[in-house]
């Protein structure tokens, strides 16, 4: 029997990127729209979630038209509309998921319910196939996890941060020595012109277990800063963002690194807005190149952008993971974390 | 012409299909929150009920503000993407308005009002005329005592509506013992009205950048105005 061309087209609204997609089987982009919000939640030093809903809402039919132009796709074409329904911003996401059940509804097409964060792990798509059992590291701005997918369409949580995200606290260290929102990737062209002097802590290395703190090297950082500035001393800005990647760094590789031991995967995923890191990228690559093969999502496709969703609708279109037309937002949407293996 | 009319703005839910003048279907709905979760789903019954497929649909008419933010953003997103993938008409009619069109037998002129709270309101003033509704002074969201003292210039002949006027009804009657205060059924968006009223009425022809009426900016622009005056841009959004 021949199979069908999956054709989705996919949604995604969940923090300050309004951006829809055309997809097709899973792994070849025809389309990714993607409207960035950054310079107006610039004004503010940091995402205005009242702001970022405004703004989806006056973006999403342009990225709309705009993607099945690119794509030369009409609805009759699609198989299926995709949307990211959760984890995010509760009333940035309601745009997308609303107009993801419009035109499903209009078109009579499935609507496909896409975790965030499989959507970003699904981004090592278009680099390759995932292999099962995968490990994936999701590392952004609202996001530090490492995630163990026995099989397809499994996600378990294995180790999370405690308290901010990896790319918050970029993002907070960059603010301190006084770069523009956000700093994630100038704190990362910084830090590869210095060196590591500053010894901040490497917060949960000794701990048994695969979770993650930085606000521990957040508070160190900002302190040093700080108390600099009060003795009016000169740091080095090159430096402070190298010792602050470095602490970072170690911790992310070292976490992961430990985990595959534990849970022999077949790949190694790196996903996420902190995917683009080069030092991060370099680093894992290194520390697993005899363990496990490593794939990272190209850097196009770290930041949020409605390709890596339809990526993972496709996998819900294959496993027959429908929504109905009363799907709602979940800010707050988590795989389940699951009990660690007794040593 | 079929219409489909939805008002998502406030605590009421309230879609219609329409034929023209004649109403096939209709809903409102008092008891349920979560219009983003339910507003499509309703519409889709309504227009099963009405022997209708969307394909069908010529228009779509919606409320789009003021009020709720994120519940104007209901109505309006499904009202732009509908309009946008079928390639229907689109047409925007004022929340406050709506409440309105719920008296077109009245002489006195009638003030739809929503509590914005902190004694602020989103307000209007309108007329009924043959021809259909008059705006006699714009939505605003304004002071409820200044608006109090902007309406004496029409005496008593006012007809105050919305389910919000019984947390001013003492204010109200203080300032205009004759006032009708309607809070009641009547009090309750329509959408069959706003579908009859909204096939008079000129279409939207930038669907793309039709938005909610918020009538108020959010905090952080305020603030951020205020502390960079005549550095205001409009190009916030970039396509990478």
């Amino acid at each position: 029997m021949k199979s069908k061309t999956s054709l989705i087209l996919a949604f995604e609204t969940s923090c300050d990127e309004t951006s829809v997609a055309v997809i097709r089987d899973g792994r070849k982009v025809l389309a990714n729209e993607v409207a960035t919000q950054i310079k107006s939640h610039q004004r503010f030093g940091g995402v205005v979630p009242e702001v970022a809903s405004r703004h989806h809402i006056e973006q999403i039919t342009i990225c709309l038209e705009q993607a099945l132009q690119t794509a030369q796709v009409d609805y009759a074409d699609l198989s299926a509309v995709a949307v990211t329904y959760g984890p995010g911003l509760v009333g940035s996401l309601l745009v997308g998921v609303t107009a993801a059940k419009t035109v499903a509804w209009a078109h009579h097409l499935p609507l496909l319910p896409v975790n965030h964060i499989a959507g970003h792990i699904y981004a090592a798509q278009f680099v390759q196939p995932i292999k099962f059992p995968a490990m994936a590291l999701v590392v952004s701005g609202g996001h530090t996890e490492l995630v163990w997918m026995p099989t397809e369409n499994q996600f378990e949580i294995i180790g999370e941060t405690r308290d901010d995200a990896v790319g918050e606290t970029y993002d907070k260290v960059g603010r301190t020595m006084g770069l523009a929102y956000p700093a994630g990737p100038q704190v990362d062209q910084l830090a590869q012109q210095g060196h590591d002097t500053f010894a901040f802590p490497r917060a949960m290395q000794d701990e048994a277990g695969y979770d993650f703190s930085f606000s521990g090297l957040k508070s160190s950082f900002i302190n040093r800063v700080h108390h600099a500035e009060q003795v009016h001393e000169q740091l080095s800005q090159v430096d402070l963002a190298a010792s602050f990647q470095a602490a970072a760094v170690d911790v992310l590789v070292d976490k992961t690194v430990r985990a595959l031991h534990e849970y022999p995967a077949q790949q190694l995923i790196l996903a996420g807005g902190v995917a683009a890191n080069h030092e991060l990228r370099q680093r894992l690559a290194s520390a697993v190149a005899n363990q496990v093969r490593l794939v990272m999502a190209p850097a196009q496709f770290c930041g949020d952008n409605a390709a890596m969703i339809g990526a993972a609708g496709w996998m819900l279109e294959k496993h027959q993971v429908r929504a109905d037309l009363d799907l709602n937002a979940n800010p707050s949407l988590e795989f389940e974390r699951i009990q660690l293996k007794k040593h | 012409m079929k219409v489909l009319a939805l008002d998502t703005s406030n605590r009421p839910l309230t879609a219609a299909v329409l034929d023209g003048n004649q109403l096939l279907a209709t809903t409102t709905i008092t008891t349920e929150r979560k219009h983003a979760a339910f507003a499509l789903p309703l519409v889709a019954e309504l227009l099963e009920r009405a022997h209708l497929q969307p394909t069908d649909l010529d228009r779509v008419v919606v409320a789009n503000g003021p009020g709720s933010y994120t519940g104007l953003r209901v109505a309006v997103t499904i009202g732009k993407v509908l309009a946008t993938t079928l390639k229907i008409q689109l047409v925007g009619i004022s929340s406050l308005a709506t409440l309105a069109l719920n008296f077109s037998d009245t002489n006195r002129l009638i003030v739809p009002l929503f509590d914005a709270r902190n004694d602020l309101v989103f307000s209007g003033v309108y007329q009924t005329e043959p021809a259909g509704l008059k705006t006699v002074l714009p939505d605003r969201h304004v002071a409820f005592s200044r608006w109090i003292l902007e309406l004496q210039k029409f005496h008593d002949n006012l007809l105050f509506v919305g389910q919000d006027t019984l947390h001013f009804v003492d204010q109200i009657k203080e300032s205009f013992p004759t006032a009708v205060v309607v809070s009641g059924p009547k009090a309750l968006p329509q959408a069959g009205e706003l579908g009859l009223a909204g096939q008079k009425q000129a279409v939207v022809t930038d669907v793309d950048h039709f938005v909610p009426r918020y009538l108020r900016l959010t905090q952080a622009e305020a603030d951020w105005q205020r502390e960079h005056p005549g550095e205001e841009q409009h190009n916030y959004v970039e396509h990478l």
